[in-house]
């Protein structure tokens, strides 16, 4: 039986409605998207944030090629040989990037890496792998968006910046949306920033903490230690910025709260310290069950970055940072995550999927990147595709393809593409990739 | 007397973020990723205004952006930009052991450009 | 179509009364057809299996194989892969990693070599149903599916609440088609919420959920009595409460009595048949004997062990009170997960060891529950993978069942406190090869309401699995001859030689539709997704068969 009794989408020849669109610019993923598609543009995007609008309106359909081979146009045809030539190849090759692509997409790189034994990554080990590292030390207490929604009735955000990088977290799933439990919305709920800097967020929070830079692990450290009733050195301030009487108000609060909510972004993972930082902050959240009910959960930032991590994990048992040389996964973040495997030199060819390392990483890891054969899948052009010896252009996951991504919460949700796209979709280039390398190998 | 050594904060913004989709390559994202803000303390006591080129330095590399003054978002000693080419030139390559190299709050110098 | 006949085999195939008989089965097209009346017609190919045992492909009614929680716990744990012998890749076959939570991939190849063709996921929250459909895509060649959780949701709560049954039905009807689950799965039915919302636990069928005055009977009984009005093949299936608790047996017999003659299947019974106080570790005991008197009395129920091994494994449930007390107890590394309107979950590594008398007392009672049960077509091996042990560990518990003596040298090396506190030491039963097909795949098909599985009769799907005797029934069972699914060798002396999709299996209970707006109306109001992306897309779902009843 149909589960949807409404069609899903209206068409009139000149314009088209796709009603529960999703947007995959963000973590949040949200799926309430309502497009409005004139010749092959959209034109309008209801409940879409100021990012989710610039998604949508700027990836229309441009004038490139479908591929290109040391920036010269090629059939996609001559592409995929190419691109399965060098890496059949070659030695220690890298897989990188995924998290702007679905699921479906994923699995096939990973089975490209495995079938040529190359080095497995993705945007994870340069945005929350700390924190996949903590969670490896500790674990983790968390809860899906709809539980935050539904109850909680305190909420930290820690070292994220939500109202300029995740703009509906704030009224769509955390702060002020009235949920099951919390019937006044935000004013059912307290909400305390702490960050470095007095970011926008700040604004709609109840109390910002302003810490010193590259202090938040004495910070939590303190709040554990106040959790368990231990005393604490009033020169704490010194090293925080934090007084002893506002943390130790904050605690209290903390310990009357029904339902709290940690969530943090990277002023955690990428600050010195990094995994010892997320660590110290789930294990508050954790150690706070002790009085009430708390959680914690990473702000993640790509649209499917989640679902890349579920994916490598559940091929290999490990979520990123993964090296299938010997013919089985190792793992070993800083010594097979992409950052350190290129500006070590090692890699000698790289399969860099929707993400842009040529203006992101390191100096010395783009240096090497711009000397080895690569191939690269993006809908627009970067620096990446530049420096490209085999480079794709391919239509945008979620605008143009289906597919499935995993929000930040690890909830999985389908993709309802708007338009058609000329060009191919990474599930479709990498799967020919693959049956190119498996032609190859099987002598067939 | 603040010292001359800034810890720099690269970072997301939502401009950014929109820009990011129109292309790298356009100017608003250029000028995005090339602007430092600065506290406007930090910014009178160097005798630079909002607009003057400065110069940003440590160990990986020396860049020039232009600065400006903030809204009270960062204390003295403490400079934001948008994440992207200009602040990746300033990250070594060493993770820690961690994948993840230490991309924000780097050690920078800082002084106005000739 | 390709012939094949596999010869001379001694069969095992208790469920068409066939002990022991050299019996030649004859496969086309996937399934056991009757012998050619043409005696021209010859086999196009021949597996002789002479002098070798030849049974049913094994089926796993309950493990913890895919999906979210499964692969937190992956993420969780890379110190239990680490030592653990990885899977390598091969020409054919995709490379894995093992230890109590081995990957996708090399979870179909581990089964599959064990001479297991279908298994079933027991705990899915039906949010996350999508997710859980891409790994069991990654999982080769076994047949599987998986159970919804639906004991703390809290839509059919509130019609308990309500008393609204023909909703909840329609609810649990519609919740399958929508997530392309096999059966209702209750999870400490109640307590996980009362856990999602205040941090306890209900203690008693009688105690009151938070929020929705009502209690765990309620759910037990409501959701039994939806799951046979549906007609379902595979009845409730339930994780009580008070798992792991000593005294908590009398729970289980009023989860049994809450049936009310409703089918119901309890999972992991082991872990529900302690006596003793549960403030006294010392008090702790095995009360299988009374359980088992109360279950063989009751046609309405079956169960499965859920065997306990010495070892590392993970604990990992959809109790989440349950993952907070094993915490607190092992002081190890803790996740918890609560989805929206839906369930919890808890996963805690865990190492059971031989000389801790709580453990070695619960290793005994499985064995007990195998031993005492007279009639072996009411229980079905399990570990509760990974939970009681690895899925890995059935041919080890094989050798146990099969052999007193191997029990005794176990026995020794155990706590000789299990002696006053279990029935164990003064068991003597030995399984046949006849009763562990039937515990290892006959009755789990049966109580799965599968009739194409557990048997090798005239329809049967030809999954076979060919053993060579030996005298150490360990070892005959973990190295299984040939293994073939639907009629494609894919095991031959331990080697892989497939990585053939395999099939899902799910149920699609007809349902009142009209009930729908009501769940729209609730459903728009609380979750964080919209309606309409909420079920799953048959069309993104890999070869799927639907199970009716």
């Amino acid at each position: 039986m149909s589960i949807a009794e409404q069609p899903p989408t209206t068409e009139t020849p000149e314009l088209k409605i796709v009603k529960d669109a999703t947007c995959t610019f963000c973590g949040c993923v949200c799926d309430d998207m309502e497009l409005t598609v004139e010749d092959n543009h959209i034109t309008k995007a209801k409940n879409a944030c100021v990012l989710g609008k610039a998604w949508f309106f700027n990836h229309h359909i441009e004038d490139r090629p479908e591929a290109t081979i040391d920036g010269q146009p090629v059939t996609y045809e001559a592409a995929f040989d190419k691109a399965a030539e060098i890496l059949f190849n070659s030695k220690n090759p890298l897989t990188y990037g995924m998290s702007d692509s679905t699921s479906e997409a994923q699995r096939v790189a990973v089975a490209i890496t495995d079938w040529i034994g190359g080095n497995l990554d993705t945007t994870t080990s340069v945005c929350h792998g700390p924190s996949g590292m903590a969670f490896q030390g500790v674990g983790e207490v968390t809860c899906s968006l709809g539980e935050i929604k539904n109850r909680a009735d305190f909420l930290i955000f820690w070292g994220g910046n939500p109202a300029e990088s995740h703009p509906r977290h704030f009224t769509r799933y955390s702060l002020m949306p009235k949920g099951e439990f919390i019937p006044k919305g935000r004013k059912g709920r307290t909400a305390v920033l702490i960050d470095v800097r007095k970011t926008k967020s700040a604004k709609a929070a109840n109390e910002f903490l302003q810490i010193k830079p590259r202090s938040d692990f004495e910070l939590a450290w303190a709040m554990r230690a106040l959790a368990k009733g231990l005393k604490i050195d009033p020169k704490i301030e010194e090293k925080t910025g934090i007084s002893l009487e506002t943390l130790t108000d904050l605690m209290d609060r903390m310990k009357k709260a029904k339902f709290g909510v940690i969530l943090f972004g990277m002023g955690l993972t990428m600050t010195r310290g990094k995994h010892i930082n997320t660590e110290a902050v789930l294990s508050l959240a954790r150690d706070m069950n002790r009085h009430t009910r708390w959680n914690a959960r990473a702000l993640r930032g790509h649209g499917n970055v989640s679902g890349a991590d579920n994916v490598v994990t559940w091929s290999t048992g490990y979520p990123f940072g993964v090296n299938l040389g010997r013919g089985y996964p190792r793992f070993n973040p800083g010594e097979f995550t992409s950052s350190d495997v290129l500006a070590r030199e090692e890699a000698d060819a790289a399969l860099i999927i929707a993400s842009d390392p040529m203006s992101n990483f390191s100096q010395p890891a783009r240096e090497h990147l711009a000397k080895i054969p690569s191939v690269v899948l993006d809908p627009k052009l970067s620096d990446t595709a530049r420096t490209a010896t085999v480079a794709f252009t391919t239509a945008t996951y979620g605008i143009n393809t289906p597919g499935t991504v995993y929000r930040m919460d690890d909830v999985p949700i389908p993709l309802r593409p708007a338009f058609e796209s000329p060009y191919k979709s990474d599930y479709e280039i990498l799967k020919e990739i693959e049956r190119r390398i498996r032609a190859k190998q099987l002598g067939v | 007397m603040m010292s001359d050594i800034f810890v720099l904060i690269p970072g997301r913004t939502s401009r950014q973020g929109t820009a990011l989709n129109e292309g790298k390559y356009t100017d608003t994202y250029k000028e995005e990723i090339t602007t430092l803000l600065m506290n406007a303390e930090d910014m009178q006591r160097l005798d630079l205004e909002t607009g003057d080129r400065v110069r940003m330095w440590n160990e990986q590399a020396e860049v020039v952006v232009t600065c400006k003054a903030d809204k009270g978002e960062s204390p003295p000693g403490v400079l934001f930009i948008s994440y992207g080419d200009i602040s990746s030139q300033l990250m070594g390559g060493d993770t820690h052991g961690s994948g993840m190299p230490t991309s924000k709050g780097l050690d920078v110098q800082l002084a106005k450009a000739e | 179509m390709t012939l094949t006949c596999i010869t001379n085999g001694i069969l095992q195939d208790p469920a068409n009364d066939i002990d022991g008989e050299v019996r030649n089965v004859w496969i086309e097209d996937g399934r056991v057809v009757n012998a050619p009346t043409d005696p021209g017609r010859r086999a196009d190919k021949t597996i002789d299996a002479t002098g070798m045992v030849v049974m049913p492909g094994g089926v796993d009614m309950h493990c913890h194989i895919a999906g979210p929680k499964v692969n937190v716990a992956r993420k969780m744990m890379p110190d239990d892969k680490r030592t653990a012998e990885p899977v390598r890749r091969t020409a054919l076959t995709r490379s894995g990693t093992t230890g109590s939570v081995p990957s996708t991939f090399a979870t179909g190849y581990l089964y599959a070599g064990l001479g297991y063709t279908t298994a079933f996921d027991a705990a899915i929250p039906p949010l996350l149903a999508r997710h859980a459909h891409e790994e069991l895509e990654d999982t080769p060649i076994i047949d599987k599916g998986f159970y919804v959780l639906m004991g703390n949701n809290h839509y059919l709560m509130k019609q308990l609440q309500e008393n609204e049954p023909e909703r909840l039905k329609s609810y649990v009807g519609w919740l399958l088609n929508s997530t392309k689950g096999f059966t209702a799965k209750l999870v400490n039915p109640g307590g996980v919420e009362v856990w999602k919302s205040s941090g306890g636990n209900a203690t008693s069928l009688d105690s009151t959920i938070d929020h929705f005055d009502i209690t765990p009977r309620q759910i037990i009984n409501g959701v039994a009595t939806a799951v046979d009005e549906l007609g379902l093949p595979h009845p409730v299936h339930i994780h009580a409460n008070n798992l792991g608790v000593p005294g908590n047996y009398n729970t289980t017999l009023d989860t049994m009595n809450a049936l009310e003659g409703h089918r119901g299947h309890i999972t992991h019974i082991q872990f529900h048949s302690y006596g003793g106080d549960p403030d006294d570790q010392s008090t702790f005991c095995s009360k299988v004997p009374d359980l088992v008197e109360y279950v063989e009395s009751h046609p309405n129920i079956t169960v499965d062990v859920g065997q306990v091994m010495f070892g590392n494994t993970t604990s990992m449930t959809g109790d989440g009170p349950l993952g907070y007390f094993l915490h607190k107890v092992m002081g190890r590394k803790w996740f918890s997960g609560d989805t929206e309107m839906e369930t919890g979950c808890g996963i805690v590594p865990i190492t059971y060891k031989n000389k801790s008398l709580v453990h070695a007392i619960q290793w005994a009672i499985g064995l007990e529950w195998y031993l005492l049960m007279q009639d072996p077509w009411r229980i079905a091996m399990s570990t509760d993978h990974p939970n009681g042990s690895s899925f890995r560990a059935y041919p080890e518990i094989i050798a146990l069942l099969m052999s007193r003596d191997r029990r005794r040298e176990m026995l020794a090396r155990v706590p000789g406190g299990l002696k006053e506190r279990t029935t164990l030491a003064d068991l003597d039963r030995e399984y046949t090869l006849n009763e562990i097909a039937i515990i290892t795949r006959a009755s789990p098909a049966r109580m799965l309401g599968l009739k194409n599985k557990g048997h090798l009769g005239i329809g049967a799907d030809a999954d076979v699995t060919i053993y060579q005797p030996n005298e150490d029934y360990q070892r005959m069972f973990e190295l299984p001859r040939y293994v073939i699914r639907r009629g494609e060798i894919v095991v031959e002396d331990g080697e892989i030689r497939s990585n053939a999709e395999g099939r899902l299996l799910h149920v699609a209970p007809k349902y009142d539709d009209g009930a729908i707006d009501n769940i729209r109306e609730w459903f728009e109001k609380n979750y964080t997704i919209q309606f309409r992306n909420y079920p799953v897309d048959e069309n993104t779902l890999h070869e799927r068969e639907v199970i009716g009843s």
